[in-house]
């Protein structure tokens, strides 16, 4: 397994990726939101799971920056405070240095309390996350004063490793507004541990799910081919292009475990015949 | 010899052999940074932004503002006034810069160019790669056996996240909530300087949250245990009857209503998502829809009938709840797959580092040079070594005599 993975990592092996109607559906759902919608984005995962994540939080945070969305940041994970200073600085400071900290994205930061804080955004964003991530008040940054409540978001994007995070997200927040008539529209990117308890919450409570690395690598095909469109000709950074890259050894190493499940079947089989006529 | 201990003789060996390849070929695992000034100039609320926000207003703010000249040559944090009489500090604060960046200035300098930024190899982020390197192999090494660089690494990771963890408990938690309800003033001239002025109730029940936390500590007196259950059972009850209330709106009636919304067997111009079919491949497509919807249905009343038993699984009932179980080892099976393939990503990540950022072997980011193993032939390998060994002896021999 080892070799499996280490050699196509060596040779650069990348495979091409189709992008599924599950990964369709996610990037239509944050695509065709209004020109300057406000989007909650809630990185709920750490440094154990970055390696999965971070590519699908990487493209998110792109997407969203190159449809203009005013950007919340937040997390509910101590380390997620990291993880989001990371891809603002890979993403909105690198590539889209004319937004504005404070009125184009902010960073709430972390937020101790799990389900109460979600609990409590519903009624009073402002008061759950009084200051952003560097000491200043809510009061004093301009793109808050639009906020009350969640209800003031047009989507919710949840980048989540386990407790808390997607699925307390769709019980707490999501699932509550979907009988209002503008419905908080969600869509939440997982590790592939959660990603099969998160499946039955789609499409009724959830309007698009990025499952694991290859949901990963799916949705950033679909933003690379957006920015293609946007601008034509423009080479990928390779920052886009990680989890693409990390279906390589991905691909060869379930050949291989698909492989020697076979075998082992049929092993067992013949052995088993075999025994029999004995 | 053990078969084992010869495989992993064997992947020592070769592991040995590919670091000192590297290291024979060139440069590795380095970090380099730039220094960047950062000056910050404290201005009067009529010159910030939300200056009419009353008295939500800072009296005073600092903001960024374009360093001095020679700031660059000055150390620690520094102090000044401006042509506008405001006080201005800044700092010398260092940035990460890929190697690549590095290289090329210094090839451009030594061919008699102009000198670029003063680039300098950082030692504690070098050491910091390096460790993270140490680790990742010691972690790789429980393969092996349980071993002391193994029980190290653990250590070393279990320690430092519970450490993160009280201090991030400490300034976000108890300082702002608890401490800066009680205690306002103290936060707000010591840490918190926007600190709100905390309202009446909110300090009440600030009172109350410390009483209890203080009554869970008492978990560690024996004589009075007894008052750890008191908050204990405030907690699980307060946390049970969230879930419940959440449990039942979202999993419950949420499932179920997403479970009676597909109830049509036969779908024919739609799926599940709304989405609209047309065209050639319609039919198919609607077929497709159908299926699925169908095996929902199959799949959700078989798999209840499993756990259902006031009725012997014995005849139809039994085939029924066959069925079931089929349904839940496919479900199963899906969850394996899904964890497999997060593991895997994990390790890939691993590899990714020490290949690219260690190593230098692969450089899929384009930020340092690269001898990849797709270029490195045998014969160059031996070449490029024997050419080291010989510039090295060059050295080395007349210095004997």
């Amino acid at each position: 397994m080892g070799l499996a993975v280490a050699v196509p990592i060596l040779l650069q092996s990348r495979f091409p990726e189709k992008p599924t109607a599950i990964a369709k559906h996610a990037f239509d759902t944050i695509n065709d939101l209004p020109d300057g919608s406000r989007v909650l984005l809630a990185f709920d995962f750490d440094p154990a799971s970055e390696p999965e994540l971070g590519p699908m939080a990487s493209s998110l945070t792109r997407h969203a920056a190159m449809r203009g969305y005013k950007m919340y940041f937040i997390t509910l994970w101590p380390f997620g405070t990291q993880m989001l200073t990371d891809k603002i600085r890979e993403v909105i400071l690198a590539d889209f240095p004319q937004l504005v900290e404070g009125t184009d994205w902010v960073n709430l930061g972390f937020q101790a309390g799990n389900e109460a804080i979600m609990t409590q955004a519903k009624s009073d964003f402002k008061r759950t996350f009084p200051r952003d991530v560097r000491g200043i008040a809510v009061a004093q940054i301009p793109m808050m004063d639009e906020i009350r409540t969640t209800r003031d978001f047009a989507c919710l994007i949840a980048v989540s490793a386990g407790y808390p995070g997607g699925k307390e997200w769709v019980q707490y927040v999501v699932t509550p507004e979907r009988g209002s008539a503008t419905p908080l529209k969600a869509v939440v990117g997982c590790t592939g541990v959660q990603t099969p308890q998160l499946f039955p919450y789609y499409p009724g409570q959830l309007d698009g799910l990025i499952g694991a690395i290859k949901g990963a690598a799916e949705y950033e095909t679909l933003v690379n081919a957006e920015a293609e469109r946007r601008t034509p000709g423009a080479p990928v950074p390779a920052k886009y292009l990680e989890a693409v890259r990390r279906m390589g050894p991905q691909m060869v190493a379930h050949v291989l475990m698909v492989s020697l499940i076979v075998l082992g079947n049929v092993i067992y089989f013949v052995g088993r015949r075999r025994g029999v006529n004995a | 010899m053990k078969r084992q201990t010869i495989i992993w003789a064997i992947i020592g060996i070769a592991f040995v052999a590919l670091i000192g390849s590297r290291a024979a070929l060139g440069r590795m695992g380095r970090t380099y940074v730039e220094p960047t000034v950062k000056a910050f100039e404290r201005v009067t609320p009529d010159a910030l932004p939300w200056a009419d926000q009353g008295a939500d207003a800072p009296s005073a703010e600092w903001i960024a503002t374009p360093p001095p000249e020679n700031a660059i040559d000055r150390s620690g944090v520094w102090s000044e006034r401006n042509a506008a009489g405001n006080q201005v500090i800044g700092w010398t604060s260092w940035g990460e810069v890929d190697p690549t960046v590095v290289f090329k200035a210094r090839a451009v300098a030594s061919r008699g160019g102009a000198p670029g930024p003063a680039f300098e190899l950082s030692w504690p982020r070098t050491l910091g790669l390096w460790l993270a390197a140490f680790f990742t192999l010691a972690a790789f090494s429980f393969l092996y056996r349980d071993n002391p660089f193994y029980k190290f690494t653990e250590s070393v990771v279990v320690g430092t996240s519970a450490a993160y963890y009280m201090v991030v408990g400490f300034w976000d938690v108890l300082v702002p909530k608890l401490f800066g309800a009680l205690v306002p003033e103290i936060v707000r001239s010591v840490v918190q300087p926007t600190l709100r002025q905390p309202e009446l109730a909110d300090q009440i029940a600030k009172v109350l949250v410390l009483i209890l936390g203080v009554m869970l500590l008492m978990q560690l007196v024996p004589k009075v245990r007894w008052m750890a259950v008191w908050p204990l059972a405030f907690v699980i009850g307060t946390f049970a009857g969230l879930k419940l209330y959440t449990y039942i709106e979202s999993d419950l009636l949420g499932q179920l209503r997403a479970a009676t919304a597909q109830s049509p067997l036969v779908i024919v111009t739609a799926d599940p998502t709304g989405q609209a079919l047309t065209g050639a491949g319609m039919v198919w497509q609607s077929f497709l829809a159908s299926l699925k919807t169908s095996l929902l249905l199959l799949g959700t009343v078989c798999t209840l009938f499993y756990f259902f038993f006031s009725v012997e699984h014995k005849g139809a009932a039994g085939r029924v709840a066959r069925v079931g179980v089929w349904f839940l080892m496919i479900t199963f099976g899906a969850a394996f797959g899904f964890t497999v393939m997060g593991r895997v990503t994990l390790l890939a990540k691993r590899f990714e580092f020490l290949f690219d950022e260690w190593l230098w072997y692969i450089d899929p980011r384009g930020v340092h040079e690269i001898i990849s193993v797709i270029m490195i032939s045998i014969p160059a390998l031996i070449t490029d070594t024997i050419t080291n060994m010989i510039a090295a002896l060059s050295v080395v021999i007349p210095t004997l005599y």
